[in-house]
């Protein structure tokens, strides 16, 4: 269940500045539409939802579908507003959930 | 001089083959008894989300390469023109194949605190198909583009 997660966040910004956020998660993915070895369906596992919060204030979610890659990424941006910490969780199936928090000086 | 056209024309008869026996084997892998999105199950899956908005043309733009070769991870950019202030932002932006096993890729919330609207990731193509991206504004008015892919070898198939 431990899983690797890679967040990419500028150490510092200007106030004001638009910032760019990449996130990447080492997870299978499974779709639930691939067979095994004998023809059964492989149970889906995937992961369902990414949350990013700046200092506890939602700036961006995503819901995932089995159409996501496997060891998902994601960039986006967020207004660096004030220092502080940006945190990302993910959540998935089988109780899967990971999180990963950075600083940022915002000056 | 004399032998290079026959030697081209056995060369484009052999790729001509070769596409034929890649096309062959994707549509042998699709076919026992897979549930698979079609274009109605899309608009149903649209139609969930936005119900019977009015679907405006522009604003949005999904880059993605118009032939992949392995349709595990495809890189897909999304950018919707927006001022993201509180008064005119996007809200959300919803992911749709025509193709794979379900039509949903992947939503995604934002607001003014995004600064802009511009998200990359990667995606799965169980197939060449479209693909169509949906931006919903703050003022309640829906946007879309969508583009054709053309895959040679198919995600989510494969015995594991």
């Amino acid at each position: 269940m431990t899983a690797r997660a890679l967040i990419n966040v500028p150490p510092k910004a200007k106030r004001g500045e638009i910032i760019g956020i990449k996130s990447l998660i080492s997870h299978e993915m499974e779709t639930g539409f691939r067979p095994d070895a004998t023809g059964q369906p492989i149970p889906r596992n995937i992961i369902k939802e990414f949350v990013c919060t700046y200092n506890g204030v939602e700036v961006f979610r995503a819901e995932f579908f089995p159409a996501m890659s496997a060891n998902p990424f994601v960039s986006f941006t967020t207004v660096a507003n004030e220092s502080g910490t940006i945190t990302m969780t993910w959540t998935g199936d089988n109780g899967f959930f990971a999180t990963e928090s950075v600083a940022i000086t915002v000056e | 001089m004399t032998d290079t056209l026959p030697l081209m024309a056995t060369r484009r008869r052999f790729l001509i083959g070769a596409a034929g026996l890649a096309g062959g084997m994707a549509l042998v892998t699709m076919l026992p008894g897979r549930t698979a999105a079609t274009p109605a199950s899309m608009q149903a899956a649209v139609k969930a989300v936005a119900g019977d908005a009015p679907m405006n043309k522009g604003r949005i733009k999904i880059e993605l390469p118009p032939l992949v070769e392995n349709g595990n991870a495809v890189p897909l950019g999304i950018k919707v023109e927006s001022p993201m202030t509180d008064a005119g932002h996007v809200k959300a932006i919803h992911v749709f194949t025509e193709k794979n096993p379900q039509p949903n890729v992947v939503s995604f919330q934002l607001g003014p605190r995004a600064g802009t609207a511009n998200i990359s990731t990667r995606m799965r193509l169980a197939d060449t198909q479209v693909v169509l991206a949906i931006a919903e504004m703050s003022d309640g008015s829906f946007w879309r583009d969508e583009v054709e892919v053309v895959v040679t070898m198919a995600a989510c198939l494969e015995e594991s």
